[in-house]
């Protein structure tokens, strides 16, 4: 399905979890007027979170608050926090501009983002709980020698943010040249800075209530939009849907299947690397542990899986919203007819549309909000990937005190803040779509089949979780770079080697097999230990005996 | 967890319901999933026609509703997981661990 992906937008939705996209689209738009409507917005989300940053330094003292705010956070809270990683400024703004270009097709990536989350639920989420403390590393290596798991899912858990933070950091950068006015590196700076401000002071609690706040936000403004756009047609879908079909250019086409799914083997690899992907997403998987008890994990799935399933509802209406409130009013085009900005601005110029220049700062000021949000969450999970996983459990053995393993994770965030920073600066001209769709790709073919095999499959070994793990890691980003996405648009080779649009299918089929087969001829003592361990490990995934109630005060 | 507990977990009826039915249902469910999930996109791929074809006389085709079918189908199903697993399980769980005394 992806391999005409190079239409900016379709590129562009691979990313709909971060903002990849933005930057083939957004890339080459010019620096708009500063917009002080959506400056000051901003400005007041930004003191409102510093004040609340405030409040969670307070406290936070330990470790186990830096990472999971203490165990304290609600079934509720965490589904809205969890949700809020999720309504990316990508999935609200590239899910609408696909909907606005293709209608229907853009319905075919929403529906990918969401069906990870069963999945999740029914087989990992009471299991993560029960079985971790900080990160899923945790989990993953229960039973297991601790230092080769937790090495290999430190490097699962960096590679994955470091991809994923690149692509926030430019997408950033461009998306606020565009509705700020703000220069590309201020812009950067801007979100570096705020980010470890929340993280440094503030961990998992700051962060946390960021994303919800964002969350609140952006499901009323995406609410409101949806709500003036069916008001226009008194509340009749089908109203909609007929003067979109009147107006688009591609008449009554836009309402079933378009070009966008071509080949059936990218279709199901693609879908894979979604649904599963999602399962092995380091700062997702760790908001698990955010949460007193397993119950209060399954609502929290619950209330996400609610709140991104409506908003990809209602983006599916703003994008036809879109088609005829913006594709028909010329003062939203150039003199080319092409949209101001870019196709990923339909759902921007649809608020100043339905709610007048007011609205579209808020819809600006949201949608930085919400990079901003995502950010802090990588970051923190990055961090907790370098003190609690590398520092305290390989490093220091499980030595290490509280307050040194904070210590660390600190010192982490600022060196993670500042490389972000330095790195988003660096591949402001580059093509950085690949990113995002690359970090899904490696969370679903080597922390997902490694956390999977661990929790679930009694012969799991050491050798056979850590060598399969890496093998899935190493299969996702070789085939990524001699696909299309990376070896014709980034190095400019004339044709792809891999001429699909994810390695999901063939990558996280390497990373199960060679868990199993390393696992099976393993004989060695330390395999009778994993294995020997499984039964104890079983009995606390299922019932939670022995799992820290609040984790560990 | 002293190698007791688990023993003593282990024999516990209970906890062999629990796991069974956990596991059984969870899967199931999973399965549903998977198969709604990649029989939409198997259907985009292979039956364009039909997803494109009208159902009445105005402009809806069958692709839109069976496309937001599949995410309320999403929403539901977890519901439907999570509803069972927060009386059923629990209550099966909080009585292996009176049991067994644990915390």
């Amino acid at each position: 399905m992806m391999r005409r992906l190079h239409t900016p937008v379709a590129l562009a939705l691979l990313a709909a979890a971060g903002i990849a996209h933005a930057a083939p689209d957004l890339g080459q738009g010019v620096k708009q007027a500063t917009n002080w409507t959506a400056i000051i917005m901003f400005a007041v989300f930004v003191v409102g979170t510093l004040f609340i940053t405030k409040w969670a330094a307070a406290k936070t003292r330990s470790a186990s608050d830096f990472y999971t705010a203490g165990g304290g956070i609600t079934g509720f809270q965490n589904g809205l926090a969890i949700a809020g990683d999720f309504m990316s400024a990508a999935s609200f703004l590239g899910i609408s501009a696909a909907v606005f270009l293709d209608g229907f097709d853009g319905l075919i990536y929403a529906i990918g983002f969401l069906v990870g989350w069963p999945v999740i639920t029914f087989l990992m989420a009471e299991r993560l709980r029960n079985l971790g403390r900080f990160t899923f590393a945790d989990v993953a290596s229960y039973r297991f020698a601790q230092k080769p798991i937790r090495v290999f899912a430190a490097s699962g858990t960096l590679v994955v943010v470091a991809f994923y933070l690149i692509a926030q950091m430019v997408g950033a950068g461009q998306l606020i040249k565009l509705l700020f006015g703000l220069d590309y590196w201020i812009a950067v700076v801007l979100v570096g800075a705020l980010m470890m401000v929340y993280v440094l002071f503030g961990g998992m609690t700051a962060t946390t209530w960021v994303q919800i706040i964002k969350a609140v936000l952006l499901l009323s403004g995406a609410s409101f939009m949806a709500f003036s756009v069916l008001a226009q047609y008194n509340f009749s879908p089908s109203q909609l849907f007929q003067t979109a079909t009147e107006v688009h250019a591609k008449g009554v086409s836009i309402m079933g299947p378009g070009s966008f799914i071509k080949d059936p083997i990218s279709a199901i690899s693609f879908g894979m690397a979604l649904m599963f992907g999602t399962a092995g997403l380091p700062h997702i998987l760790m908001r698990f542990f955010t949460v007193p008890s397993a119950k209060e994990a399954r609502k929290s799935v619950l209330w996400a899986t609610t709140w991104i399933g409506y908003f990809y509802i209602l983006t599916f209406i703003i994008g036809f919203g879109a088609i005829v409130l913006v594709g028909t009013n010329p003062a939203f085009k150039d003199a080319a007819g092409a949209l101001l900005g870019g196709n990923n601005m339909a759902a921007v110029h649809l608020a100043q549309a339905v709610g007048g220049d007011v609205f579209l700062g808020f819809i600006s000021a949201v949608a930085f909000a919400t990079i901003l949000a995502v950010v802090a969450g990588l970051t923190l999970s990055g961090a907790s990937a370098v003190s609690h996983d590398l520092y305290a459990t390989v490093f220091k053995k499980g030595q290490a005190t509280s307050e040194n393993e904070l210590k660390v994770s600190k010192i982490t965030t600022i060196c993670l803040g500042i490389i972000a920073v330095l790195l988003g600066i660096a591949f402001e001209k580059q093509n950085v779509a690949f990113m995002v769709s690359l970090a899904f790709a490696i969370a679903a073919s080597a922390n997902f089949p490694v956390l999977f095999m661990s929790v679930l499959w009694k012969d799991c070994t050491t050798r056979g979780a850590t060598v399969g793990g890496f093998l899935g890691l190493a299969t996702a980003v070789i085939l990524t770079v001699l696909s299309k996405s990376v070896w014709v648009d980034v190095l400019g080779n004339s044709a792809a080697i891999f001429p699909y649009a994810s390695p999901a299918i063939f990558s996280m089929a390497i990373g199960f097999f060679g868990i199993w087969i390393f696992s099976i001829t393993d004989k060695g003592p330390r395999a009778r230990i994993d294995r020997a361990g499984f039964e104890a490990q079983e009995v606390r995934a299922e019932t939670g005996i022995g799992a820290a109630g609040a984790s560990g005060h | 967890m002293e190698q007791d507990v688990v023993q003593r977990v282990k024999s516990d009826p209970n906890y062999q319901k629990l796991k069974s039915r956990r596991s059984k249902f969870g899967w199931t469910l999973t399965w549903a999933m998977m198969i709604v999930y990649y029989g939409f996109t198997l259907l985009v791929a292979f039956n364009k026609e039909f997803m494109g074809s009208r159902i009445g006389d105005g402009v809806m085709t069958w692709g839109i509703p069976l496309g937001l079918f599949v995410i309320v189908f999403t929403v539901v199903i977890t519901g439907i997981y999570v509803r069972r697993a927060n009386r059923e399980y629990d209550e099966l769980s909080d009585a292996i661990k009176a049991k067994v005394g644990a915390a």
